[in-house]
């Protein structure tokens, strides 16, 4: 199984897609080198526009060059890409639905080294809250391509949250990508699993334990946290003995809050498993600060147990 | 070239007939920004009646000039220019705010044939008419991009970075024009937060910056020519202008920034801008 860096399938798909549609463009501020647009200056440095260390002017001027027909990616790190214009988001683009596509790059706490400031954890709560806005947090490398691919092609502002580090592949080139529409990574008949970004990784690994124990877990990518279609996510609980929800985000406003939503008046049992409420902080790897959180496989196995007991 | 007396009697009689229209939708006992609506009426019919390139029965048409209405509170101004160019029939204009109407107490752009962009957040529409603008030099278009803002909305910072952005960005389709009546929501800005100089920092931010009576239609519409012909940088034109202008009774005063008028005070308003 390959890895791939979701930053760089970024970087390459614009410039691949560029060269069939002469309507993107791409603004950065000043972290070019980290989101990897990089690779779309050094291919189109003429629709390339480095903004300056000005989140706010970027996403407005956006706007502008959207309402001129242009497809704009705005980028940033997921924290401020979604807090720091959270405003400019809502108000230049969102109310008048235009065509902005905005890029939540080193998301959750990939960015595990740069602390609390860095994190973005509540970007999901903050994007999905807004009318007319599309959130999308692609798994892998390959999903990631075509979130990007369905972003163009969806006329409206759309958000698309990014890992920082290297993700093991877990589609595959040929699988579809709908957006609005949760995927089956694996089948399983016990419980299911909705988790979305690199815990899908961690949901798989704790399947592949809970199999040795006779337990069978499905679990569920849902890179689509708006629209998310509700029959599918129904369709996806039915009949399981229990349901567990797993984000590398804040427990207010994610997938958890999606799914208990709508299994509102259920009477299967959920665990939600999530940044229980609180900021981020330093680490020295990814998966230290990830198990400090309990967003690990460790934990999605902890909760099936409490539920079949 | 100058305005003749005639095309400045033309200009004269259809500010006047803006500044009705403003008065008579804000209404007796009802709160609306009339002051920094009356402040930018002569600006928005020197531009919309003798500068902008625009077809009121194809308001998307691509070769138009673009206007952004960055300080958007002052909304009613901008529904009396459109009205008066024939963007929306002017029966439309009794409906603002009421529920469902197209006139919203902010600028709607899918909701009013003529808007741009919708603004109100203040300080975001310079942003927005930055990204008109480069837009334009893609596409070698020859439109040009003018946006008005509010003295008291450039204490916005983002206002800041926008002005940064234009000049970098050599964006010398791009007029801002700064209509300078002195006056914020709470009071004169001298007296409650003073961001000037204004000269002085656009200029430093590499602007040409031109300086207008933004009530004399022939030094508005002369420093409008000079900003067309300016090439390499943006410009600003700092309109000297007064708050409430041509309401007697609200100029200068921040009481009229979101104030209400009495049935007195109304009948009286709508008495002097009787044609």
């Amino acid at each position: 199984m390959g890895k791939q860096n979701c930053r760089i399938v970024y970087g390459k798909t614009l410039v691949e897609l560029r060269s069939s549609n002469n309507r993107i463009v791409v603004l950065e501020a000043d972290l070019g080198k980290s989101t990897m647009t990089s690779l779309f200056q050094e291919a189109f440095p003429e629709r390339y526009f480095e903004m300056g260390i000005a989140e706010q002017n970027m996403v407005s001027t956006a706007a502008g060059l959207a309402i001129s027909g242009k497809i704009p990616f705005v980028n940033s790190f997921a924290v401020f890409s979604t807090g720091r214009v959270y405003d400019q988001i809502r108000q230049s683009i969102c109310i008048g639905k235009v065509n902005v596509k905005i890029m939540g790059s080193s998301c959750g706490l990939s960015d595990f080294s740069d602390g609390a400031t860095h994190q973005g954890i509540e970007d999901i709560a903050l994007m999905r809250v807004l009318p007319n806005m599309t959130v999308l947090a692609p798994v892998d490398g390959y999903e990631t391509k075509k979130a990007i691919e369905a972003a163009i092609d969806y006329e409206g502002p759309v958000y698309i949250r990014l890992n920082r580090n290297e993700i093991p592949d877990m589609t595959s080139e040929s699988d579809k990508f709908l957006i609005g529409i949760p995927s089956v990574i694996r089948q399983g008949n016990d419980l299911t699993v909705f988790a979305n970004g690199y815990m899908v990784w961690e949901a798989l690994k704790a399947a592949t334990t809970l199999e040795k124990e006779g337990i069978s877990i499905r679990v569920v990518n849902v890179s689509s946290l708006k629209p998310v279609n509700e029959n599918a996510v129904k369709d996806l609980s039915s009949g399981m003995k229990g349901i567990i929800t797993v984000e590398e985000h804040s427990i207010i406003g994610g997938i958890g809050s999606i799914i208990t939503f709508i299994l509102k008046g259920w009477s299967v049992p959920i665990e939600c498993i999530a940044i229980n409420d609180q900021f981020g902080q330093s680490a020295l790897s990814y998966e230290s600060l990830l198990g400090y959180y309990h967003l690990n496989e460790e934990e999605i196995v902890k909760r099936v147990m409490r539920i079949l007991k | 070239m100058p305005l003749s007396e005639k095309q400045i009697k033309d200009l004269e009689l259809t500010s006047r007939n803006l500044r009705r229209k403003i008065i008579t939708m804000i209404g007796p006992d009802n709160p609306g920004h009339l002051g920094g609506s009356c402040s930018i009426a002569d600006i928005l019919t020197v531009l919309y009646f003798n500068r902008m390139r625009h077809k009121p029965s194809d308001p998307k048409w691509p070769g138009r000039d673009r206007f952004i209405l960055s300080k958007g509170h002052a909304a009613l101004g901008l529904y009396s220019v459109l009205s008066e160019c024939g963007y929306f029939p002017e029966e439309e204009l009794a409906t603002i705010k009421q529920l469902g109407s197209i006139l919203q107490g902010h600028p709607d752009m899918l909701k009013v044939p003529g808007i741009e962009a919708n603004t109100g957040s203040l300080g975001q529409g310079l942003s927005i008419a930055c990204g008109i603008a480069l837009a334009g030099k893609l596409d070698k278009m020859d439109y040009r991009v003018y946006c008005v803002m509010g003295d008291g909305e450039i204490d916005e910072g983002q206002i800041w970075e926008a002005s940064m952005a234009a000049s970098y960005y050599k964006l010398d389709n791009l007029t801002a024009i700064l209509d300078k009546n002195k006056v914020m929501a709470t009071g004169p800005i001298t007296e409650r937060f003073d961001s000037n100089p204004h000269k002085e920092k656009w200029l430093a931010n590499n602007w040409l910056v031109i300086e207008a009576d933004g009530h004399n239609f022939t030094d508005i519409d002369n420093a409008l020519e000079e900003a067309a012909s300016n090439t390499g940088k943006p410009t600003l034109i700092i309109a000297h202008t007064v708050k409430g202008k041509g309401i007697p009774f609200a100029e200068g005063k921040a009481a009229f920034h979101n104030g209400i008028m009495n049935k007195e005070q109304y009948q009286e308003a709508l008495a002097l801008l009787k044609i």
